[in-house]
């Protein structure tokens, strides 16, 4: 087929786009990540006998935010990188704030606490699980969200790959913030941003295989 | 920028389709294609036509990636940089990686050529092998030129599907040529 055909024959099919929005594609695929991590959790953990007192305390909604603040740095930043030729701007900036956060506050906490205590802090009574739990819930939004970078087109696709691990990730957190038990932010500065950091890893890793288009 | 206001204004009136708007959009794409990556591929020169029709069908296979208030031209320039850049690997052409590729949307439209060479891969031969509901709409809608509500008319399918079935015809060309890489 010359090339002269083959442009007759593309613009035969000029029009409208069929397949959805970039944008309606990522919130789709969030969705079904978080109810995804949700059934799993109610499967594999169970729910939380005394969630709504928990609910009263600040943390838990600390926990939440934080996991949302990524969540949204995260997807505002996949947007972009799921457009040949959209520069990422201060997007990958805006994801730097929720961590900085919550690493100022561990700071606050653990200067404030005695030498003693400081390694109670950081390790809970958790630590071996929770890195390994927030991967786990993470799984269905990685799923999905490897599904809404394949209906664009990445041009770095380890990149993206860790974009969409990381929203993944984000989106693991913040249901499994639901279930866990840690309250202290120097905690959560570590063993969260592990958890995430798993996701994020694994996409980095399978993005160039399972991105290219 | 006068060739960003010309194709912008060209693929948004195909984006509404406008297929003559949208065709002239790609008709200049590709000289400026050819030439950007004749110079890319000065050491395979044969290989250039081939990857100007691979990056076409990406260009029009993504053409939902575009946003109105993007530039066109890195649009157009991050695709076809990124075709190359995949090419470049996937043939494990030494050095070629090394040699930075420009990150400056200018330097794909500095050039134009629109002396098509032979493309090596028949593209023709490749939609022989798609299935029928989606090789038959694409074989009445270009080869005989007819209508999408003749190519319904004549294969009974409806004109959603004659629709849906080059959409997909398209794409799945797409994956068979990333399938040979």
């Amino acid at each position: 087929m010359r090339t002269e055909e083959l442009i007759q024959l593309l613009a035969t099919d000029a029009g409208p786009v069929p397949a959805r929005d970039i944008e309606q594609r990522f919130a789709l695929a969030s969705l079904a990540g978080i109810a995804g991590a949700g059934v799993l959790m109610a499967a594999v953990f169970g729910v939380r006998h005394d969630l709504v007192q928990t609910m009263g305390l600040p943390m838990f909604w600390g926990k939440l935010v934080f996991a949302a603040a990524l969540a949204a740095a995260g997807m505002a930043l996949l947007r972009r990188m799921a457009r040949p030729g959209m520069a990422v701007g201060h997007a990958a900036a805006l994801l730097a704030v929720p961590p900085l956060v919550l690493w100022a506050m561990a700071a606050g906490t653990l200067s404030q606490a005695e030498p003693a205590e400081r390694m109670a802090l950081i390790l809970g009574s958790t630590w071996r699980s929770c890195p390994f739990n927030i991967a786990l819930l993470s799984v269905p939004a990685f799923i999905a969200s490897f599904w809404a970078l394949k209906g664009a087109a990445p041009t770095r696709l380890a990149w993206a790959g860790a974009g969409a691990g990381l929203l993944s990730g984000a989106l693991g957190a913040l249901v499994y913030a639901l279930h866990c038990p840690e309250m202290a932010s120097p905690f959560l500065a570590v063993w969260y941003l592990a958890g995430m950091a798993l996701p994020t890893a694994l996409g980095a890793v399978l993005g160039p295989r399972l991105l290219r288009w | 920028m006068e060739i960003e206001e010309r194709l912008r204004g060209l693929l948004l009136l195909g984006l509404d389709a406008d297929a003559v708007a949208y065709q002239r959009f790609l008709k200049e794409l590709s000289a400026h294609l050819r030439a950007f990556l004749r110079r890319r591929l000065s050491q395979r020169p044969d290989e250039v036509e081939d990857l100007v029709q691979e990056t076409l069908l990406a260009v029009h296979n993504q053409r939902h990636t575009y946003r109105p208030d993007m530039p066109v031209t890195a649009w157009a320039h991050a695709i076809a940089r990124y075709k190359l850049i995949d090419w470049l690997r996937s043939h494990r052409v030494k050095g070629a990686l090394n040699d930075t590729l420009d990150e400056e949307a200018g330097e794909l439209f500095s050039t134009s050529d629109s002396e098509a060479a032979e493309a090596r891969r028949d593209l023709g031969k490749l939609l022989e092998t798609l299935p029928d509901r989606q090789r038959l709409p694409i074989l009445h809608v270009k080869l005989e030129g007819l209508s999408v509500v003749e190519t319904a008319q004549l294969t009974g399918l409806s004109e959603s599907a004659v629709k849906i079935g080059v959409h997909r015809g398209l794409k799945a060309l797409a994956a068979k040529i990333r399938g040979m890489a």
